[in-house]
């Protein structure tokens, strides 16, 4: 790793990597190679219970990154029942996913974390069928463990010298407690706007910031760690899940299956169990 | 842009023999041009596209908005305040890389470039755990001067210097292993202090490197995001960066976030004509 000796001309190799870093910045989306399989895309409502068919291979998922917990248990049960599969999953950001297979990554299914981001795969006609809520998330407040600073309502929360952080209003849990606060009029300035929810509440985990407004899925992954306190506010702005088969599935019978197992009686038991409402 | 450092007129670096008039030989072998051509292809393609991209007819707008402007500034001001403290803490420590001979001097030296190949992100989460309100040393900050670096815009200088700091250390330290230590070493013998000697003689000596190291550093600063974002937040106007700006804009306004990166895109290449002035003798 360290490197001796070196020359004061090394320093234009340097310059080199640093001009390529400040570069990468602007290209963050990640895009690859559609694996343009041709697929007829049929009309499915995948609704139905898990089917007995035969399925196999790898199916890819991309999931917004609150289903991170719940999905991944799901993906386990599905290898167990239909072995030979593989499920890979990518969990991020929805927006970030969403510019991503719209941009040709090859995934299979897309699981969204608001009607709004699920929009722009449907947009750009990347879906092969009509997207189907398949959950619901509440907002709750995240508090250190204990509530030391008494928070009890959405209000509290506008107190001063308390440090708050709150999603950027462009991911969907950002959006979701900005309609909160619009419902209840209330104003409130945060120390930081995080670009998702799982770093939102890293701040409170990690006790830089006092409280934070996220998924009450997100409360309850992060166990004691932090307290989640329920606020009425909430329900103005529950947040639909969506979740829809891609046009460019690589693996649509698979994919399928996967749909239905997440939307079997089995699926939801996991995802009410992780802290998720049923649709 | 704002260079801390010195004016120092065309000095170039005495560290190999004369380099120009390069005559182009005829005859390049292909294996060599193909993979070549290839190599600047890729490397010039993605900002090629950007350029094609961008909502020329919009820019103004774009970038007249407050919050570009906003975090412009704060870029610019927290670019230029991190390099000013890689400066101050940085000569001293390629300094001490240098010249002076101690057990363990290797791996110090491998410490102090760790944060170059670290994830900034990594960065931003051990900063957060030594500097945070709950951190090592950050507890006691907040405990005894009221002082928490986190959301703030004194943690987003810390962040970028964190990030930024190795590149110039390493670049003034290659400076000074070049330079000729006897000069030093006369002005000592001739009744200057060790201190009088290096603020008269060796910093006068490696000073083009010094700024090489800061252009270099301030570039590496303005581009920091995730040690930023892991470690001041985003806030717009008090820590939301150029690099953070881009980010989210991506999210939901891709002009927007064209926009911004061909601003950063504009100073890097300022940044890079600056360097080859100096770097370059002579190059086409």
């Amino acid at each position: 790793m360290t490197r001796s000796e070196r020359r004061s001309r090394r320093t234009l190799q340097l310059t080199g990597a640093v001009a390529a870093g400040l570069l990468a910045l602007s290209a963050c989306s990640s895009s690859s190679d559609s694996g343009s399989s041709d697929s007829g895309s049929k009309e499915t409502s995948g609704a139905s219970a898990p089917s007995s068919a035969k399925v196999s291979g790898t199916v890819t998922v991309f999931a917004a990154a609150s289903l991170k917990e719940s999905f991944t248990a799901l993906g386990q049960t599905f290898e167990k029942q239909h072995p030979g599969t593989t499920v890979t999953f990518s969990f991020g950001g929805s927006d970030t996913l969403a510019a991503s297979i719209t941009g040709g990554a090859p995934a299979d299914v897309f699981a969204a974390a608001s009607p709004k981001t699920m929009a722009i795969v449907t947009d750009a006609k990347d879906t092969a069928d009509t997207p189907v809520t398949f959950v619901r998330n509440q907002l709750e407040i995240a508090t250190l463990p204990g509530n030391p600073d008494k928070i009890s309502s959405l209000k509290d929360l506008t107190k001063s010298g308390l440090k708050v952080v709150l999603c950027d209003k462009t991911v969907p849990c950002g959006a979701a407690a900005q309609k909160a606060l619009d419902a209840s009029g209330l104003k409130l300035t945060p120390v930081s706007y995080e670009q998702d929810v799982k770093s939102a509440l890293t701040k409170v985990e990690l006790k830089e910031a006092d409280a934070a407004v996220v998924y009450k899925t997100d409360v309850q992954a992060a166990g004691d760690k932090v307290e989640g306190v329920e606020f009425p506010e909430s329900a103005e702005a529950v947040n639909d899940y969506p979740i829809a088969l891609l046009k460019d599935a690589g693996n649509p019978e698979a994919a399928k299956a996967f749909i239905a197992l997440v939307r079997s009686a089995e699926g939801s038991k996991v995802l009410t169990g992780a802290g998720f409402l049923e649709p | 842009m704002t260079r801390p450092g010195t004016s120092d007129t065309a000095a170039r670096p005495r560290v190999d023999g004369p380099r120009r008039g390069r005559v182009p030989r005829p005859g390049v072998p292909l294996p060599l041009l193909l993979p070549a051509v290839i190599g600047l292809a890729f490397l010039l393609l993605p900002l090629i596209a950007l350029l094609a991209r961008a909502p020329w007819r919009d820019l103004p707008h774009q970038l007249t908005s407050t919050e570009v402007w906003q975090a412009l500034q704060l870029s610019l001001l927290s670019a230029t305040a991190a390099t000013a403290v890689s400066l101050v803490l940085g000569v001293p420590l390629a300094w001490l890389l240098a010249r002076t001979d101690f057990p363990g001097r290797g791996l110090v030296r491998a410490l102090v470039t760790l944060p170059l190949v670290l994830p900034p992100v990594v960065g931003g989460v051990a900063l957060l755990l030594a500097l945070g309100r709950n951190g090592i040393v950050g507890q006691w900050l907040d405990a005894w001067f009221g002082i928490t670096l986190p959301f703030t815009t004194a943690g987003v200088v810390v962040a970028e210097a964190f990030v930024a700091m190795p590149f110039l250390v390493i670049s003034v330290e290659g400076t000074l292993r070049a330079a000729d230590p006897r000069y030093e070493e006369a002005a000592t013998t001739l009744g200057a202090s060790r201190f009088t000697a290096f603020r008269r003689v060796t910093l006068p000596l490696i000073a083009p490197g010094i700024a090489a190291g800061a252009v270099l550093a301030w570039a590496r600063a303005l581009g920091e995001f995730g040690a930023t974002i892991t470690f001041a937040g985003n806030f717009p106007g008090r820590t939301q960066t150029m690099p953070l700006a881009v980010y989210l804009a991506l999210q939901n306004d891709p002009a927007a976030a064209i926009a911004l990166s061909l601003v950063l895109l504009a100073v890097s290449i300022a940044v890079l004509a600056g360097l080859r002035d100096r770097w370059m003798t002579a190059a086409s």
